[in-house]
């Protein structure tokens, strides 16, 4: 090579992918306005105007995508775009005569736009069966099934009382940290991990295996010979973290993988603290390639809350304020034994007072 | 075309629907002659059928001199799809806001398509442009294509993994503090520890400009810095006039009823309408948004503004899932940064020495104790530290006087 080897250089400078419009009223927004489904306006103090339209993605994009999308913002906006913390594409415009036209773009391509205000946001997610090792479930293909179930709610067809966060991770380590979302799809094993005796003292440092244990559910042992662990199964709560430490614990398992659904979370702070999302439906089957069941389960919480919240009211807030029982009754879901904690501080969500809706 | 020979009855039906279909992104690759997209559609559809996935965990795979960036990946049927036996990831460090030129897209497009299997995850969960798949000797290539053009590896493994924020200033009048610049900067800072695992587990930074929090950085981050004020919401009484108007004159379903959706939904009850003006006492106003977000042409966050700094959110692995919580309540958020960036040393000292191994910081301080990790990293404790004060009397006080010692005082 005739140029020396650069290392520790960090990302680019993000100025210099501004548009024009941005550096000059940078810092300087007054307010902003939802002109319909998936475009919005911002306004400067200067009394500029930046529009943004906001589409859909599979956040799994091909060079060729991306470069469908290099092509729309050079035809409209300059070449200027971004992307979102919920993996959605924004076109930065300043004409706003460009904005059906580029809408009319998206939608010949496929990507609808929505997603703003009151709406359903792209379903924030992991690898699934495309790329890792640890997954329960897959995650491109769930949220595939869902959002095509859930679009009306994505490109503003029918309106909603508030945002809804909808997440999904297809393993308990939540790369997609989904544990603060209104509805929170998440992969699950059942089986705990099947010791490959031969194979555990070769790929493992086995006292941290041991280590790795929340439960400590494992001990040292030895099987035919190789010094290996065994596992107490009565004590294993299916983290996987032994075996995110040692690849010769293997948790996944066709019979006995699947999806939880979670509700009731958020990580903004209005009107009502962030909060964990709590357990919805313990269990169900993995039912490739469009997992009917969950679609099903997501869409009667959804319709529940839409038809039933307040205004601005996120699903864990009217949770609240119709209590537990009544979510449980309004959904049709079964309340089991398996909603109870009784991992540590499992005590903290009893219900200790006598103030009930009888 | 190669597409009427690929056998994929699965994957086929996730073509079908509205919503944009990632078996699409795969084929489109797979037809302009990538194998490895031709292989990887006919694994993912095998997964498909078996209800289970072919993915092995990475073994030590990266560029030269960097411990983090590249998550090693194999494929655990080799022999059947020889093309994707090895489909490494590498982690590019996102620009700040991910913001981008189309140039800067294509110049991404056009070393992954020498280097790689032409797919991405834009972006991947903490933030970083996620390339998916290549081979091992293809990984010093890709990353000398890639520094080529300014651009770098993110963090994976126990590192400082690539920060990230929301679109602040750039596009947002509520950000109370210039993010996209501070995680520019901190990113820069702290490159050595982003590149080189040094750490008991990970340490991720998130930066919200304020309390609506679109980065997650409260539930995600070890690190939250969250936009704030201490001054006074701006009102603009004209402005809430016309809301109610709006509201008044009825007929849209979604017009604004100032006493119902903004008054009574404030946590602090800090405001009154009395039909005609809005007033707010500022002292009790916890800074949450919702009056703001729904009026926003009516009201505006304060002027005197900076950031509450959190620390300690993530998921559940390994003792549970937590929340950040708050460390410092207020702070300028002003370049260098330096009072950011002492916090995260004196943390770092701390649990470096006495982090358990995959002990993230939030797990850490429940273990010692938020008030001896206080002590350790040299902060007072304050009262905004807690939802309340501890409900139990098992006090682990520190010293105690013996009858002796107490008649020499005398």
């Amino acid at each position: 090579m005739a140029t020396e080897r650069r290392t520790d250089i960090g990302p680019p400078d993000y100025r210099r992918f501004l548009p024009p419009i941005v550096k000059e009223n940078y810092g300087k927004w007054k307010y902003h306005e939802i002109l319909k489904p998936g475009v919005m306006v911002h306004v400067g103090e200067s009394g500029d105007k930046l529009f943004t339209v906001r589409a859909s993605s599979p956040r799994l994009m091909s060079t060729l995508g991306i470069r469908r999308f290099a092509e729309l913002a050079d035809k409209y906006c300059d070449g200027y775009l971004r992307f979102t913390s919920r993996n959605n594409v924004e076109f930065l415009l300043t004409d706003e005569s460009n904005i059906d036209p580029l809408i009319a773009d998206l939608a010949d391509i496929g990507f609808p736009v929505g997603g703003i205000g009151n709406a359903i946001s792209n379903i924030v997610h992991t690898q699934g069966w495309v790329h890792c090792h640890s997954a329960a479930t897959d995650a491109s293909g769930v949220v595939k099934a869902v959002m095509d179930d859930l679009i009306e709610y994505f490109d503003g067809t029918t309106p909603l009382p508030g945002k809804l966060r909808i997440a999904l991770a297809c393993c308990l380590n939540m790369c997609g940290a989904v544990h603060c979302s209104d509805i929170a799809i998440l992969g699950v094993h059942r089986r705990p991990p099947k010791v490959k005796h031969d194979q555990v003292n070769k790929l493992c440092e086995i006292p941290n295996v041991v280590a790795s244990c929340p439960t400590a559910a494992i001990r040292p042992t030895e099987v035919d010979g190789h010094p290996s662990v065994e596992i107490d199964e009565e004590l294993c709560m299916f983290c996987a973290n032994c075996f995110s430490v040692c690849p010769a614990l293997p948790m996944a398992d066709a019979l006995n993988d699947g999806i939880s659904i979670w509700v009731g979370g958020k990580v903004s702070n209005a009107r009502t603290e962030p909060r964990f999302s709590k357990l919805a439906i313990p269990f169900i089957e993995n039912d490739p390639p469009r997992w009917p069941e969950v679609v099903q389960a997501v869409r009667k919480i959804v319709e529940v809350w839409a038809d039933n919240a307040r205004k601005y009211e996120r699903m864990g807030d009217f949770i609240e304020r119709i209590g537990w029982p009544r979510f449980f009754e309004m959904t049709g879901i079964e309340f089991e034994k398996e909603h109870i904690d009784d991992y540590k501080y499992a005590g903290l969500s009893y219900k200790r007072t006598a103030q009930l809706r009888q | 075309m190669a597409e009427s020979q690929r056998n994929i009855p699965m994957l086929e039906e996730l073509k079908k629907g509205p919503w944009p279909s990632f078996v699409t992104q795969i084929e489109e690759m797979a037809d302009e002659g990538k194998e490895a997209c031709d292989q990887l559609l006919d694994c993912l559809n095998r997964s498909y059928e078996e209800k289970i996935g072919h993915w092995k965990h990475g073994g030590i795979v990266g560029v030269m001199g960097y411990g983090g960036g590249v998550i090693g990946r194999y494929n655990d049927l080799q022999d059947e799809y020889p093309a994707i036996a090895h489909f490494h990831t590498l982690r590019v460090n996102q620009p700040s806001g991910w913001f981008y030129t189309s140039d800067a897209l294509r110049t991404i497009c056009d070393l992954w398509d020498e280097h790689g299997s032409g797919l991405t995850n834009m972006h991947g969960s903490t933030g970083d442009i996620i390339l998916l798949g290549t081979t091992t000797d293809e990984l010093e290539p890709t990353f000398q294509a890639l520094t080529e053009h300014d651009f770098d590896l993110g963090g994976s493994g126990s590192n400082v993994r690539t920060p990230s924020c929301c679109v602040g200033q750039a596009r947002c009048e509520w950000a109370c503090y210039d993010t996209m610049d501070a995680c520019n900067d901190i990113t820069q800072e702290f490159q050595d520890e982003l590149h080189r695992p040094f750490f008991p587990y990970k340490f991720k930074f998130k930066f919200a400009g304020c309390a609506n929090d679109c980065v997650a950085s409260i539930a995600r981050a070890d690190m939250s810095i969250i936009g704030t004020w201490r001054d006074e919401i701006r009102i603009d009484q004209d402005a809430v006039r016309e809301y109610a108007k709006d509201a008044e004159e009825g007929g849209r379903g979604d017009a604004l009823d100032i006493q119902r959706d903004v008054v009574s939904n404030c946590p602090t009850k800090c405001m009154e309408w009395d039909g005609n003006e809005l007033t707010i006492d500022d002292a009790n106003c916890v800074k949450c948004m919702h009056c703001i977000n729904v009026m926003p042409k009516a009201l505006r966050p304060g002027t005197d503004t900076g950031a509450t700094i959190l620390v300690g959110a993530k998921a559940p692995i390994v003792e549970g899932a937590q929340l950040s919580s708050v460390m410092v309540p207020f702070v300028k958020m002003e370049p260098p940064y330096d009072e950011i960036k002492e916090l995260a040393e004196a943390i770092w000292d701390f649990w470096g020495e006495h982090g358990k191994n995959r002990e993230r910081v939030g797990e850490l301080i429940q273990r010692v104790g938020m008030g001896n990790f206080l002590e350790e990293i040299g902060l007072e404790p304050i009262p905004e530290m807690v939802a309340h004060p501890r409900d139990n009397p098992y006090i682990f006080f520190e010293e105690y006087f013996e009858a002796e010692e107490e008649e020499e005082e005398a």
